[in-house]
């Protein structure tokens, strides 16, 4: 099967694409659609740095193809924030050294906020049940355990606030 | 690490990928999760040249707690598992099995139904679906049909399911009694280096029944009658685990690889079903 236009909401803005059915979503984003947010770390379904939300579940995309994403909707990390305005998730890890190298931190983060959106109010151990499908090599999690913690205390603060 | 290139197909309901796999033969694969598909494709150790994606077959998709009955449709994720609250009350071993699978972005995608179709070894779900007796409904070009999960697996990657067929539904009667699902694995989101499920049922302080399967100790799931029988009328105290532990280490048949040699892996198995059986008559 040649080359196919594919149609997905990115981010929020329906976005088409063309790509053969086998490319994988993560070339995609990178390449088509100039998200490079996602990192490619393992491309074998294993480090999580190529997380991103599909439908509303955490995906690996480095092991989606194309055509799977047909009509679906898609977050990464840039549907999350930007320099101007830091999503809540990335001001806390800015804040508690939830990284270092940086690499696996997208993924870390989109994971993040779909555990937050179906788990509010997680405990330690949920919140590392929770990212044990993302790796990182430099900070030795306990970082960015906190940063996730710290996000969530922070969310439903403002929550209750508004309430 | 780019697959060979396919022909996709995104059938909405099974009548029409099975009319997919009936044009194509065997040159059509089914796609559920593409968890342990996609890898495979991707190492070019599967190739596949017609891919019949049944992610938008909706009729795949329910779990149902009836008449003391539990069916699973073959598209319900492992996520859904986990999250399902009516089946953590009916069956809460399945929960627990989910749980100890790859980890969470693998799980939304991962399917119970690939799980079990697949024929790998190392997955989960068939030993654990061996130690429940569950029953498979295949659908084909002819009608359905429904294969006992402890007749199905032939060899590694090799099943009773004919390439013309998809694997609709799983089904086991409610569980009753303790149970667990105890695994070994060398890392979060690897397979088991050992695995055991056990389901087994007391009265008064003797068990009733016992049901004991194992994943990855072996090319294909094994349960072990005898480890059951070996409990069955005991009170599970030390000496009985002792003699079904022996029993069931006698019918696995591990392989060296890079988990371990042979004797480790029996020695590993030997302390998870000890264990599988302790948890599961604490829980009786
Ligand atoms: C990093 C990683 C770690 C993992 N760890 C574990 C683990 O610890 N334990 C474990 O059990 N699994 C593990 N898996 C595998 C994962 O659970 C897979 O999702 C699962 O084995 C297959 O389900 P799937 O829905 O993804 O199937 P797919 O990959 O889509 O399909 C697998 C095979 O089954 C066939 N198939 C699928 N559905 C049907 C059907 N309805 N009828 C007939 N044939 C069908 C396909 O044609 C294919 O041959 C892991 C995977 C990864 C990537
Ligand atoms: S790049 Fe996808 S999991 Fe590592
Ligand atoms: S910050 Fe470097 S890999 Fe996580």
């Amino acid at each position: 099967m040649g080359k196919q236009i594919y149609k997905m909401t990115v981010n929020g803005q329906v976005k088409e694409v063309m790509a053969e059915p086998r490319e994988l979503l993560i070339y995609v984003l990178r390449e088509k659609l100039d998200l490079t947010g996602p990192h490619v770390g393992c491309e074998t379904s294993h480090c999580g740095a190529c997380t991103v939300e599909m439908n509303g579940m955490s995906v690996k995309s480095c092991t989606v193809f194309a055509a799977q994403a047909d009509g679906a909707e898609i977050t990464t990390i840039e549907g999350l924030g930007d320099p101007d305005g830091l999503h809540v998730l990335q001001e806390a890890f800015k804040e508690h050294h939830g990284l270092q190298c940086g690499y696996c931190t997208p993924g870390m983060i989109t994971r993040a906020h779909r555990l937050l959106q179906e788990n509010p109010n997680p405990t330690e151990v949920e919140v590392r049940m929770g990212i044990a499908g993302n790796l990182c090599r430099c900070t030795g999690y306990q970082n960015i355990v906190k940063s996730i913690l710290a996000a969530a205390a922070q969310i439903n603060a403002a929550k209750e606030a508004a309430e | 690490m780019i697959p060979a290139a396919f022909e996709y197909h995104r059938p909405s309901d099974v009548a029409g990928a099975l009319s997919l796999l009936s044009t194509h033969g065997d040159d059509a694969r089914v796609l559920a999760g593409g968890h342990s598909l996609i890898p495979m494709m991707k190492l070019r150790m599967a190739s596949v040249e017609h891919l019949v994606d049944l992610q938008d077959v909706a009729e795949l998709k329910g779990i149902s707690v009836a008449d003391g009955h539990v069916t699973l449709g073959a598209m319900v994720t492992q996520h859904s598992l986990i999250e399902s609250a009516e089946l953590a009350e009916a069956a809460p071993i399945v929960r627990e099995a989910a749980l100890q699978i790859a980890d969470p972005q693998v799980r939304y995608m991962g399917t119970v139904g690939g799980n079990v179709a697949n024929g790998d070894p190392g997955n989960d779900m068939p030993g654990l679906m061996q130690c429940l007796d569950a029953r498979f409904t295949l659908q084909g070009p002819n009608g359905s049909r429904e294969v006992a999960a402890r007749a199905y697996y032939e060899a590694a990657y090799f099943t009773a399911r004919a390439d013309d067929e998809i694997l609709t539904q799983i089904s086991f009667a409610v569980p009753v009694g303790g149970y667990a699902y105890e695994k070994q694995k060398r890392k979060v989101g690897d397979y088991a280096t050992a695995a055991c499920g056990v389901v087994l049922a007391k009265e008064g302080a003797l068990c009733t029944s016992a049901s004991v399967a194992m994943t990855n100790l072996a090319d294909v799931p094994v349960w072990s009658e005898a480890a059951g029988a070996a409990l069955v009328g005991t009170d599970c105290g030390p000496e009985a685990v002792k003699t079904a532990v022996a029993a069931a280490v006698a019918d696995i048949d591990p392989a060296e690889d890079n988990r371990g040699p042979v004797a480790f892996k029996r020695h590993v198995a030997g302390i998870i079903i000890g264990r599988a059986i302790s948890r599961a008559w604490s829980r009786a």
